[in-house]
C-alpha cells in the first residue's frame, strides 16, 4: 500500500470520534478514586477514633503528603501521556511530597527523644500498611495503565512508574485514615516502600502492557 | 519549518477534528512529507525502510489524534510521535539509536518515492478479518468512497465506517509486531 493510499483511508475515517485525552484523565481519576474507596471501606475502613485523630497534626500531615503526591503525579502523568508535551515543570513538582516528608521527619527527630525513634518508625501496623496500600492501589493502577494505552506515552516505562506513584498516593490517602501510626518516621519508611511496590508494578505494566 | 507552518498545520488539524475531510487530507499530505524528510535523514544505514516508518507514524497520528490538545502547538506533537515510531522501528530490528529532538528544525519536506518493496502495512492488512480487509483496501488501494464501498460490498455505509475504523485501529496495533 502506498502512503497516498493510506492517507485516503485515514481521511475517510476522520468522522470517528474519541474523547479528548484531557477529559478522559479526569474521568479515570474519579473512577480510580471510587474503586479505591470501595476497596478501602469493604476491607479495613477508617480507624474508630478518626474524629479525635483529626485534631492532631501528625494525623493530618499524612494526608498532606499523600494528597500532594497524588496531585503532582496526576499532573506529570497527563504530560507524559501526551506526545511532545513539556514534562520538566510537572517533574519538578514531584519533589514536593518527598520534601514535605523530609521536613516532617526532621521535625519529628527534633521533637521526639532518640530512644523512641525506632519504636515510632517500626510502629504497630507495618505489615498491614505494606499489604493494604498495594491492595487498595492495584485497581487504580490498572485504570491508569489503561489510560496510558489510550494516550500515547513516548516513555512508557517512566509513565507506568508514575501511574504507580499516582495509584500509591491515592491508595495511601485512604489507608492513612485507617492507620494508627501517625509518626512521619513510620510514613517515610513504610508508605514509601508500599508506594514503591506500586511504582515498580506500574513500570512493568508500562513496559509490557502500554504499547501503541 | 517555520511559525507559519505551525499555524497552518494547527488550523488544518482543528478543522479536521471538526470533521473537514479536505483539511485532513491536506494536513496528512503535508505531515507525510515532513515526517519523510525527518525519517530519511535519521536512517543512514539500511535495515529500516523510511516509508514504513512514515506510514506507521501517520497511522499513530490518526488513532492518537485525541491526545493532541487543540491549544498546544501541533509540530512538537507530530515529531514526538515520529521519533517514537522511528526508535521503535530500530528497536524491533535490534538496534539502538539516539535521536536529538532539536534536529527536527532542519527537516525538509520530501515527496514519496515509488518503490516495489513489500510494505509492513501490507502484512498488517493481510492479518485483518476479511470484512475489514476488503473495506480498508477498497477505500485505500482502490480509492473508492464510503458510499461506493458500501454499494460494492452490499452493506450499509455505517457498517463500512465501522469496519474501516476497526481495521485501521487493528493495523495500527499490529504494525511491525510480527
Amino acid at each position: 500500500m502506498r502512503t497516498e493510499d493510506l492517507i485516503k483511508a485515514l481521511d475517510a475515517d476522520i468522522s470517528s470520534k474519541a474523547m479528548p485525552l484531557r477529559s478522559a484523565w479526569w474521568i479515570a481519576a474519579a473512577g480510580a478514586a471510587v474503586i479505591a474507596a470501595v476497596v478501602f471501606f469493604l476491607t479495613i475502613g477508617p480507624r474508630p477514633d478518626i474524629m479525635i485523630a483529626m485534631h492532631t497534626m501528625r494525623f493530618l500531615a499524612k494526608f498532606v503528603f499523600t494528597i500532594v503526591l497524588a496531585i503532582t503525579a496526576f499532573g506529570l502523568i497527563r504530560a507524559l501521556s501526551t506526545p511532545g508535551a513539556s514534562t520538566a515543570r510537572a517533574a519538578a513538582w514531584m519533589a514536593a511530597a518527598p520534601l514535605l516528608v523530609a521536613v516532617a521527619v526532621a521535625l519529628e527527630l527534633f521533637m521526639v527523644p532518640e530512644p523512641m525513634w525506632s519504636t515510632r518508625m517500626v510502629g504497630s501496623n507495618m505489615m498491614i500498611c505494606m499489604g493494604f496500600i498495594p491492595l487498595i492501589g492495584i485497581g487504580p493502577l490498572a485504570v491508569f495503565l489503561w489510560m496510558l494505552r489510550y494516550g500515547a506515552p513516548t516513555r512508557p516505562v517512566l509513565a507506568g512508574a508514575v501511574a504507580g506513584l499516582l495509584a500509591g498516593g491515592l491508595a495511601a490517602t485512604f489507608y492513612a485514615a485507617h492507620c494508627f501510626d501517625d509518626s512521619p518516621l513510620f510514613v517515610a519508611t513504610w508508605y514509601t516502600l508500599a508506594i514503591a511496590v506500586l511504582a515498580g508494578l506500574g513500570a512493568l505494566g508500562g513496559r509490557f502492557f502500554v504499547r501503541w | 519549518m517555520s511559525g507559519k507552518d505551525e499555524a497552518e498545520l494547527s488550523r488544518l488539524m482543528r478543522a479536521a477534528i471538526a470533521g473537514d475531510e479536505r483539511a485532513y487530507a491536506d494536513f496528512l499530505h503535508r505531515i507525510a512529507a515532513l515526517v519523510r524528510g525527518f525519517v530519511r535523514r535519521k536512517i543512514v544505514q539500511g535495515g529500516v525502510d523510511p516509508e514504513d516508518v512514515v506510514q506507521e507514524t501517520l497511522l499513530a497520528i490518526h488513532v492518537k489524534r485525541h491526545t493532541w490538545r487543540q491549544d498546544a502547538p501541533v509540530l512538537p506533537w507530530i515529531y514526538a510521535i515520529a521519533r517514537f515510531k522511528l526508535i521503535d522501528a530500530f528497536r524491533r530490528r535490534g538496534r539502538r539509536i539516539e535521536i536529538e529532538i532539536d534536529e527536527i528544525a532542519e527537516t525538509f519536506a520530501e515527496p514519496e518515492a515509488e518503490t516495489v518493496s513489500e510494505r509492513d502495512i501490507n502484512r498488517a492488512l493481510d492479518g485483518l478479518p476479511p470484512a475489514q480487509r476488503s473495506v480498508v483496501s477498497a477505500i485505500s488501494v482502490d480509492g473508492r468512497s464510503i458510499g461506493e464501498t458500501a454499494a460494492k460490498l452490499g452493506v450499509s455505509e455505517t457498517a463500512v465506517r465501522v469496519s474501516l475504523h476497526r481495521g485501521l485501529a487493528a493495523i495500527a496495533k499490529r504494525f511491525g509486531r510480527q
